[in-house]
């Protein structure tokens, strides 16, 4: 008998542990990751509330966050091994050519 | 009862992991315990009566996306990383940002806790089929179209990924 | 019957335009027969329309033009292009065609050799046509439109050696100076517009002549009537704002003799008898006027005693004279004042260019002193010059003999303090008579003197580099030149015998002509102030009186006697200083040395000017609305527009530091807004 607002809370904070791992690593794969931790937390969101209303779309809708990740993760990593290849650094911070 | 100790388990399981993926140095632990993460997540989807989403989370997402993530850590080799400077403006804007995000969303969450109703074990479990029926029957456009997208991706990652030679 | 007035101004108009557009690919003999031809159709029609007016019966005097097509035409108030032919402006047009003629034939001789010659045409035609609409407009706002177009005209000739620093001040100097009397010219009109509801002479005069003449206080006529007169002032070179004419020397010669002798600078007193009607009710003003002419004539014939450059002393002359005419008018001897402004038309254009003549003939020396010993060598310029000081210092029986001693009668009879006008206008004369004759003897008589002291007044010759070498040889002018010199010359002797008065045996013909024109309006509760007892056919009210004999034509012979007197006493102490006994002059000037660097330096006038308006108003202009103003508040306001804006974007510019992480912060923070103002309207 878990009160499902503790199950969004628990998602809140998994999303704001990964918002703060982007904004505070300096690595660029960690970073990627916490990208996908902040997915997961969503995710969670949407089958706790697919529970709630009995609403079958919101594990439809997981599913389609998964491929959408999944897609994302692998394009990112492409970029991540080109700009490795350039810069020969994973720091995020030496990623600065867009600099006006 | 039992549902109890499994959620507060595994959801601490779950922010351990997080805190981890936060605190660790090395790029590879990170990637770890995000494993971890996806893992207790799956049995928390369990706990939600979503069969297939959790078996979809430990296949895909753990069995694929972190093997991806392992396997770019390891070719890049990418070591401990360094101190070096960073932005202030992450620090002063946005980590303050997150934790008001998160307090806005908890506070949000525990104001309309009535509305919200509790968990429990067995009493809602969906069918792989009833899933399939819906997501071939009124999501089919965006299902075709994430095919399109995955395709996509595949192109964009083999172009992006090539030498210059 | 149509006499096609509008036709008059055209013609020197028309001329004018083709001279200025296509004047530059003319050869000269083309520029002149333009110029001339259309200055001569308009004194042909001049004469036509005159012929035509001495049969005109009596009852469609004042005779009416209005084109058909409207100028103004508003609720309450329209004005036409309306031209209007009485005795009044049919002596002005005839003068002014006449004259302009003459001096027109005088400048194809006289600029032959100036480059900018087709302009110079252009810009005389164009004088003529705004002269000539100013004199034959039927309303207020086409005199002025002719009025201000004069002002153009007379900037554009006095700057005509606009690469010269003076000349150009001159010009703007005139201009502007023409300006202020304008401006009240203009608060004049508008009064009368509010008061009247029309501009139009003949509704205007019909309405004032309802009203009563006020006698001891301002009212709306006085004071319309004062914002006129200083209009005139302007025009007219009164004071204060005579100031421009003495520099407007710095124009050519014709120039000088065309506008600054005979049609512009009358333009104020023609503007002064034709509203007779509304001076007539208006004492003050009137006292006003003779004050202000008494003691301009008075002040410029002090200054002219000392002056010695030629045409500096014609130009404080002029001033003199129209100083006499205004005197004239303020004691409502109208047309006195316009018998005067003929005579003076004559002679006074006879002497600038007979001035012209002999600058000509020195190859463009100004300065009399440098002069001396022409007598023989110009004889024809000698001679007319002689007659036409003759004439302007009054000696009989020539023009402005009778004139003159018009003006002085009429001023003596009116009482009761008309003969404060009269002694101080005396006096005037017997100074006028002095520095003519001092003119003519430095000029003509003497030994010829060596170029001692530097003048800077060389127009003519310096800005032209005029075909005379120094020492070529003084000679005389061209006929061209010489013809309307003897022409004047005929008409300063003989101009006068239209206004011979009573008591000397005429029959006055001038004032009898004009007088409809001024009886017309006339108050008739009230003997006009310059009531003509002495035998002078008088005012419609006692025309139907005899003609006395009586005792005032005897006091009238005994102020002419009196006047012809002062004058050769003038004429004799002139030959003895400067012919006689030359180094008198020298030993004066050593006993009044402050009285006669006041003099020469015009009182310093300008100075004054210049440093209580000039300065202020200039050094306003630049501190206040140049630097503060312009720089300081629209400059920098625009500036700081742009500066401000490129601050903003400076600071904004630094979100986009290429720092990703950075940017993730500002997202962050945005979410966190965002997201808080969801929750926020939400809950309420």
């Amino acid at each position: 008998m878990v009160p499902a607002s503790y199950y969004l809370a628990l998602s809140a904070m998994l999303f704001c542990i990964g918002v703060a791992g982007f904004l505070i690593r300096r690595n660029i794969i960690t970073i990627f990751m916490s990208i996908e931790l902040m997915l997961n937390a969503v995710n969670l969101t949407f089958v706790t509330f697919s529970y709630q209303w009995h609403a079958l779309s919101g594990q439809i809708f997981v599913f389609f966050v998964m491929v959408v990740a999944a897609a994302e993760a692998a394009v990112g990593l492409a970029i991540i091994i080109a700009v490795f290849r350039t810069r020969e650094t994973l720091n995020v911070d030496q990623v600065n050519l867009l600099k006006l | 009862m039992l549902h109890y100790i499994l959620f507060f388990l595994f959801a601490a399981i779950a922010l351990g992991g997080a805190l981890n993926l936060l605190f660790q140095r090395h790029p590879i632990n990170s990637a770890l315990s995000l494993i971890l993460v996806m893992m207790s997540l799956a049995v928390l989807y369990l706990l939600l009566g979503a069969e297939f989403v959790a078996a979809v989370q430990i296949l895909v997402y753990a069995g694929a996306i972190m093997v991806l993530f392992v396997f770019v850590i390891m070719l890049l080799n990418a070591g401990e990383e360094e101190r070096s400077r960073t932005s202030r403006v992450a620090y002063l804007a946005g980590v303050p940002g997150a934790l008001a995000v998160l307090g806005l969303l908890l506070y949000s969450v525990f104001a309309h806790n009535s509305n919200f109703g509790s968990v429990q074990l067995g009493t809602y479990l969906v069918s792989t089929g009833a899933l399939g029926g819906l997501l071939f029957r009124d999501f089919l456009l965006p299902f075709e179209i994430t095919s399109v997208l995955i395709l996509i991706a595949i192109m964009g990652a083999v172009v992006l990924g090539r030498r210059d030679s | 019957m149509n006499l096609r007035l509008w036709l008059i101004p055209l013609l020197p108009l028309l001329g004018g335009i083709i001279n200025g557009l296509f004047g530059r690919l003319f050869s000269k003999r083309v520029v002149t027969a333009v110029a001339l031809a259309s200055t001569a159709a308009a004194f042909a029609m001049a004469l036509y329309v005159a012929a035509n007016f001495a049969s005109m019966p009596a009852d469609q005097i004042p005779h009416a033009e209005t084109l058909s097509f409207p100028w103004i035409s508003i609720t309450g108030f329209e004005v036409d292009f309306a031209f209007f032919l009485d005795q009044l402006s049919l002596i002005m047009l005839l003068v002014v065609t006449g004259v302009g003629f003459l001096i027109h034939i005088y400048s194809a001789g006289y600029m032959a050799d100036e480059e900018g010659y087709y302009r110079f045409f252009s810009y005389l035609n164009l004088f003529m046509f705004f002269m000539l609409t100013l004199v034959l407009a039927a309303n207020y706002l086409l005199m002025f439109v002719g009025w201000e177009g004069v002002g153009l005209a007379s900037y554009l000739l006095i700057g005509f050696y606009f690469q010269k620093q003076s000349a150009a001040n001159a010009g703007k100097k005139a201009f502007i100076t023409n300006r202020i009397g304008d401006f009240a010219f203009l608060l004049g009109m508008f009064l009368l517009i509010k008061t009247f509801g029309s501009v139009d002479y003949l509704q205007v005069f019909h309405q004032v002549s309802a009203m009563g003449v006020e006698h001891a206080h301002a009212g709306i006529l006085t004071w319309t009537a004062l914002l006129m007169m200083i209009g005139a002032t302007g025009k007219s070179a009164q004071i204060p704002l005579y100031v421009w004419l003495p520099d407007a020397m710095e124009g050519p010669t014709p120039v000088s003799a065309l506008i600054h002798a005979a049609t512009m600078v009358t333009a104020g007193i023609y503007m002064v008898a034709r509203s007779s009607a509304i001076f007539d009710r208006a004492p003050i003003a009137l006292t006003v006027v003779a004050i202000l002419g008494a003691l301009t004539a008075f002040f410029a014939a002090t200054i002219g005693l000392v002056q010695t450059d030629i045409k500096r002393v014609l130009a404080y002359s002029t001033i003199s004279q129209l100083g006499y005419m205004f005197m004239a008018c303020g004691v409502a001897a109208y047309s006195a004042a316009i018998f005067h402004l003929m005579t003076h038309a004559f002679f006074k254009a006879l002497l600038f260019l007979a001035a012209g003549s002999v600058i000509h003939a020195l190859g463009g020396e100004q300065d009399m002193r440098n002069m001396g010993g022409l007598k023989d060598a110009i004889p024809y310029t000698f001679w007319t010059m002689a007659i036409a000081t003759l004439a302007i210092s009054g000696i009989p029986p020539l023009a402005g003999f009778f004139s003159k001693d018009e003006i002085l009668w009429q001023a003596f009879s009116s009482k009761p303090t008309g003969w404060i006008f009269w002694l101080i206008g005396l006096i005037t004369a017997g100074m006028t008579a002095f520095y003519m004759f001092r003119l003519l003897f430095m000029t003509f008589f003497g030994e010829r003197r060596a170029p001692q002291y530097a003048d800077t007044h060389q127009g003519h010759a310096a800005a032209a580099g005029h075909g005379h070498k120094p020492g070529h040889g003084v000679h005389e002018s061209p006929w061209i030149m010489l013809g309307p010199l003897v022409i004047l010359a005929f008409l300063s002797v003989a101009g006068g015998w239209v206004g011979v008065p009573k008591a000397l045996g005429g029959q006055n013909h001038f004032e009898q002509f004009l007088a409809p024109v001024f009886e017309q309006y006339a108050p008739h509760d009230e003997r006009r102030l310059a009531e003509a007892e002495a035998g002078v056919v008088g005012p419609a009210a006692n025309r139907n009186e005899p003609v006395p004999e009586n005792p005032e034509s005897a006091t009238e012979l005994i102020m002419t006697g009196v006047s012809v007197l002062v004058a050769l006493t003038g004429a004799f102490f002139a030959w003895l200083f400067y012919y006689k006994r030359p180094e008198l002059p020298q030993r004066i000037v050593q006993h009044a040395r402050g009285l006669y660097t006041t003099l020469l330096n015009k009182y310093y006038v300008d100075e004054f000017y210049g440093a209580t308006l000039t300065q202020p108003i200039m050094r306003g202009a630049t501190d206040v609305l140049w630097r503060g103003v312009d720089v300081g508040i629209i400059d920098a306001s625009v500036n700081e527009a742009a500066t401000a804006s490129q601050e903003v974007s400076r600071g904004v510019r630094r979100m986009q530091s290429g720092n990703l992480r950075s940017y993730a912060g500002w997202v962050a923070f945005g979410a966190a807004l965002v997201i808080g103002y969801m929750i926020w309207t939400g809950i309420r």
